[in-house]
């Protein structure tokens, strides 16, 4: 990470600002009112939409396999998702994932 | 005859709702404490993210961008995309809540989360009716389990990652907490189209500079989520609109 102090303060206060102001919308200054369809239907999906872009390449080309697929993570990953989709329950998938890594990591 | 439930009963229950909670509050947030330690932010700086943000999801992503040197322009804008959906919860709790103070709305505001949100709606939905004032209580109670554990839980995990040695390869479990928090949440085709559809943008457009793909492939997911979602809802479940 090579961002100067302020950098990194700046980055935590846009970023408290802008989510406060986003909780904040309704609540505080639009009011008792409906919000279109349309647009619930497309906040709706805001965190599957998101999360697995920035995933994915992590996944598939980690840095520290220098950008190459790397048998580890990849098993990791579908475990992770695997246990995530099964069990509903995120932190045993976590630690499923991160077994499954360590445990590759030892034997490859 | 039924008496209406004051303020201070309302916060207990709402507390008492939330406390199953605590068991993924606590790992999340001694989690980022460990992972945000060991990508190279101080305490202050760690503890400046569960304060002033507490928001899990974004807090990771804000993480992972900082730790590929990401343009700070990107890391709030990206992690600020993956809070968008805090809007819909702002628009659920208004009608409940708008009659109450300002002061009391921003308090609810900043503590409006994942958890904090559905449980109260659950509630206000459910008989018997609160008052406003329970509303606001109840409220409260629920992010008595939340709150407080999210920024102890940092803490404990900012204190314990600077014992931890970097060879463990703890950078890893960002991305996995990223899987753990997406799969139970692909509940439908709708979810896993925009899901998929966000994973091809991404991966074709990484070589897009600044890490503007990412921002490309968010919306992309949105849009075919979206999509899926209008085109799957059987025309009697839309909403009935006046002619």
């Amino acid at each position: 990470m090579s961002y100067t102090d302020a950098q990194i303060w700046g980055i935590i206060a846009l970023l408290g600002v802008g989510t406060f102001l986003i909780r904040f919308s309704f609540l505080g200054l639009v009011g008792d009112r409906e919000l279109p369809e349309w647009l619930l239907r497309h906040l709706r999906y805001t965190a599957v939409a998101i999360l697995p872009a920035m995933v994915a390449p992590l996944i598939l080309w980690p840095e520290a396999n220098d950008g190459d697929p790397d048998p580890a993570r990849l098993a990791a990953a579908a475990v992770t998702i695997g246990v995530g989709i099964v069990l509903k329950n995120p932190i045993l998938g976590i630690v499923a994932g991160f077994g499954t890594f360590m445990g590759l990591g030892a034997l490859l | 005859m039924t008496q209406a439930i004051s303020p201070r009963q309302a916060f207990r229950h709402g507390a008492r709702d939330a406390a199953p909670f605590t068991i993924v509050v606590v790992p999340f947030s001694v989690l980022f404490g460990v992972v945000g330690t060991e990508a190279g932010l101080n305490l202050a700086q760690v503890m400046g993210f569960s304060i002033g943000v507490i928001a899990g999801a974004s807090q990771f992503a804000a993480l992972q961008l900082m730790s590929e040197n990401a343009p700070t322009l990107i890391v709030v804008a990206s992690a600020l995309a993956v809070n968008l959906r805090m809007a819909m919860y702002s628009a659920a709790l208004s009608p409940h809540l708008g009659p109450a103070s300002l002061g009391a709305r921003a308090l609810v505001a900043y503590m409006n989360v994942d958890q904090t949100y559905a449980l109260s709606v659950q509630r206000y939905e459910a008989a018997p009716p609160l008052s406003t004032r329970a509303k606001v209580a109840f409220f409260f109670g629920t992010s008595l389990p939340i709150v407080p554990l999210w920024y102890a839980g940092t803490l404990l995990g900012a204190l314990a990652g600077t014992a931890i040695p970097a060879s463990w390869g703890l950078d890893f479990v960002v991305p996995l907490t990223f899987l753990a928090i997406i799969a139970p949440a692909l509940r439908t085709r709708a979810h896993v189209g925009a899901a998929l559809a966000s994973v091809v943008a991404a991966l074709s457009l990484a070589c897009v500079p600044w890490n503007l793909g990412l921002l490309v492939a968010g919306v992309t997911g949105m849009i075919v989520g979206a999509e899926i979602e209008r085109r799957t809802t059987p025309p009697g479940a839309a909403p009935r609109r006046p002619a």
